[in-house]
């Protein structure tokens, strides 16, 4: 019974958060492993650009609030979601033909893009900040709980409850729809396997006459996508606070190296890895010992490794680690 | 016009500019916006150390300014007796204990066979050094907090002058620039952005959360002071009666004092810097750095240690930052962790050496005072702007007051815009490289 209890308390404060924050980061690191593989360089302006895509479906869901549609027991911002997508390609391809476009005629260095990625991560930032204020903003809606601890309770006679956030189940299905249709795209389709191309080898892609313009384009558009739905389902779940958002992307930068950058299921791959760290690292396992270890054992203290205030630190120790050890990542990303 | 005279005529510019608030807003506000316009152009000698010299991308200016700061509060402030009895040693000990499991591990993962053993022996190590670390660290902290919270509740300082501070920031700075190089450089540049970004981050971290290091959020305030203090100015007849002589009443005249005495310190280190700075360029190390940007490859193939010059050079313009760092905190009087954001410490500084003209000392200088102008004038500017354009508008509708209360950010998207014009535009800056 009392590992039964261990088990139920250890999902509840451990194993599902993970899952779902682990579900946002990777599709937050796809979106950074898209641009590395395809535009080849880190593009810092991805935490905003997640959180514009945010603010867009925010919008949406509010006059649609207003409109007095609904979505039954699911979260108004999921009808929105498609109209904020729209918002943020918009930004995007914007951003890639005004400012972009002439650093990749001029074969400018990766740094260099860098450093631009850097400005359009403050314009954009500014952006949101002008439009929605930099205040934390709650939009879900719907139900809060697929089953509540105390149902949970109830239903086993366990002394301890598993609660379910119906954003947490929301995330985990839509990260697998999306995974799913993007490496269909990618392995199925003439188009995505001309991204495969394209990233493995520029040169000979170019002379089976694949057009990069067009590749770059279809790039952008899907790296906008991705960014949204990971912004809105950690939104959902937690959020929306446009500076959290600028600073996920050292956990989202983390998930994308600790893969491979430019590696697709690596970047899947990171975002758990990261997310099951932050998470057990900085969980007080009080609660799952107590009910594992006889009497004379338990601990006195609260056993957090460490406070959440470091949650951050996680992500770069992991990162330093990989660094140290293998560059490359755990797929064989092609960075050197 | 030939090019000194279009550098001199820039920097007077700025000089005008200066002049021109003090003669229109007051002489205390220009004394203001000229020292921090001289802390920002030391922190922009830095970057541009590292981009101008080496072409290396430092997005963790903040955390090196940061442990400036920290480096004033750990030399200046009077130490706490009480709690350097209560836990002094025990902090000591932890962490001894926490670089002893560090160097251990380093040791082991050099001596020991690749293979599953030396991964075992090597996460038991750091498992058991971490647990013993927090074994002694914990009851330490808690009984250095518990002693007057209110007041102190931390270390305290050496007692020591606080100009002391000021180197004692680049070497605090140079330790972290050190660990960040060792790990992320020689390989690709972006790597380096991202190592920086979090080191700077988790720095914050630590001064927020370590209250018995730097009182965490409880800021430290009252630093002393390498200057007189206005209150003893007032009181002393002589200085009371050279002001009345220039026509300025006390208060006025002791402020102003105050602030010109900083000017002069701040003017003295800023030049030494620069001389320091013009000097490395034009030695054949400068050279060599200069190469090694332009060209890695060829470099390495003349024999060059790439990945060690740009440790150097690293570390270098991180002191640089770290000594700026701690002396914007001398100014400012006190330490308040919660202020150092990277919006204004990071990507500020990027756009005054990007204006100013990377690889260019000089451009670096006069980017750090123009841009620096431009970031306290444009809010005021922009508060104008906006109120003609809702001018219109009746009073108290929701777009009006949401505009107003936008104008606190349009300064981050004006700099956003500054910069990557600059960038598309005139990618040298305003005095470039030679």
């Amino acid at each position: 019974m009392d590992l039964l209890n261990a088990i139920v308390a250890l999902s509840n404060f451990v194993l599902v958060p993970a899952i779902a924050y682990g579900s946002q980061l990777a599709l937050g690191a796809l979106g950074v492993t898209l641009i590395y593989g395809i535009l080849r360089f880190s593009n810092f302006a991805h935490g905003d650009t997640m959180a514009f895509g945010t603010m867009a479906t925010i919008l949406f869901t509010w006059w649609f609030q207003s409109l007095g549609i609904s979505f039954g027991p699911l979260p108004t911002a999921l009808l929105a979601l498609p109209l904020g997508i729209l918002g943020c390609m918009a930004i995007v391809l914007l951003t890639d033909r005004g400012i972009y476009r002439f650093y990749r005629e001029q074969k400018a260095k990766p740094v260099i893009l860098v450093i631009v990625s850097m400005g359009v991560m403050f314009i954009m930032n500014g952006l949101v900040r002008v439009i929605i204020g930099p205040d934390d903003q709650n939009f879900a809606d719907g139900d809060r709980f697929i089953i509540t601890a105390r149902e949970f309770r109830e239903m086993t006679g366990l002394r301890e409850g598993l609660a379910l956030k119906s954003t947490q189940g929301i995330t985990v299905i839509t990260a697998v729809i999306v995974v799913a249709l993007l490496f269909w795209f990618l392995n199925r389709t003439r188009t995505g396997k001309s991204m495969r191309a394209y990233s493995d080898n520029e040169d000979l892609a170019l002379l089976s006459g694949i057009n990069p313009e067009r590749v770059v384009m279809i790039t952008w558009l899907i790296v906008a996508a991705l960014a949204t739905v990971a912004g809105v389902l950690y939104g959902l779940d937690k959020s929306f606070k446009p500076f959290v958002y600028f600073q996920l992307l050292l956990p989202i930068f983390a998930s994308a190296i600790v893969g491979g950058l430019g590696s697709p299921v690596g970047a899947i791959a990171g975002g758990f890895i990261i997310a099951f760290s932050e998470v057990t690292i900085t969980y007080a396992w009080k609660k799952v010992l107590t009910y594992l270890l006889p009497e004379a054992w338990q601990p006195d203290g609260l056993v957090q490794l460490m406070s959440t205030d470091y949650k951050f630190a996680v992500s770069f120790v992991i990162l330093l680690i990989v660094l140290l050890v293998k560059p490359t990542g755990l797929f064989k990303g092609k960075s050197v | 016009m030939t090019g000194t005279m279009r550098n001199i005529a820039l920097f007077a510019l700025v000089g005008v500019l200066i002049l021109l608030t003090g003669v229109l807003q007051s002489w205390n506000s220009a004394l203001l916006i000229l020292n921090m316009g001289l802390v920002s152009a030391m922190m922009a000698i830095g970057v541009n150390l590292q981009w101008g010299f080496a072409g290396l991308f430092n997005v963790g200016v903040m955390g090196f300014v940061a442990l400036g700061g920290l480096a004033t509060v750990l030399v200046s402030m009077p130490p706490v007796h009480a709690a350097w009895r209560a836990g002094g040693l025990g902090i000591l000990a932890a962490v001894a204990l926490g670089a002893g499991t560090i160097v251990l591990t380093i040791f082991l993962f050099r001596r020991m066979q690749p293979g599953w053993l030396r991964a075992v022996v090597l996460i038991a190590v750091l498992i058991a050094g971490f647990f013993a670390y927090r074994a002694v660290f914990d009851p330490a902290v808690a009984a250095i907090e518990r002693i007057n919270p209110a007041g102190t509740g931390y270390l305290g300082g050496l007692g020591l002058p606080i100009l002391l501070a000021w180197p004692v920031g680049g070497l605090l700075a140079a330790g972290a620039a050190w660990i960040i190089g060792k790990t992320a450089l020689g390989l690709r540049s972006d790597y380096l952005a991202i190592a920086t970004l979090g080191i700077a981050e988790i720095i914050i971290a630590v001064m927020k959360n370590e209250d018995w290091l730097s009182r965490g959020v409880k800021n430290v305030i009252g630093l002393p002071r390498p200057v007189p203090y206005e209150i003893m100015l007032q009181r002393d007849p002589v200085f009371v009666e050279r002001a009345a002589a220039l026509g300025l009443d006390p208060v006025t005249g002791s402020t102003l004092f105050v602030k010109a005495n900083y000017s002069i310190l701040l003017l003295v280190v800023l030049l030494v810097l620069l001389w320091l700075a013009q000097m490395a360029l034009k030695s054949p190390w400068g050279r060599m750095m200069r190469a090694i940007r332009d060209n890695e490859t060829a470099a390495e193939a003349m024999g060059k240690d790439v990945t060690g010059r740009h440790l150097q050079i690293f570390i270098l313009g991180s002191v640089v930052c770290g000594i700026a760092g701690a002396i914007m905190t001398t100014l400012d009087g006190q330490l308040v962790p919660t202020t150092y954001q990277p919006l204004r410490y990071t990507f500020l500084i990027w756009v005054m050496v990007i204006v100013g003209g990377s690889g260019n000392n000089f451009g670096a200088v006069l980017g750090g005072m123009l841009v620096w102008f431009l970031w306290v004038q444009v809010e005021p500017m922009g508060a104008l702007l906006m109120k003609g354009i809702t001018a219109g508008m009746t009073d108290g509708s929701a777009l009006k007051s949401h505009l107003l209360e936008a104008t606190a950010h349009m300064r981050l998207l004006t700099m956003g815009i500054v910069m990557l014009v600059v960038l598309r535009f005139s990618p040298r800056g305003l005095i470039p490289e030679k």
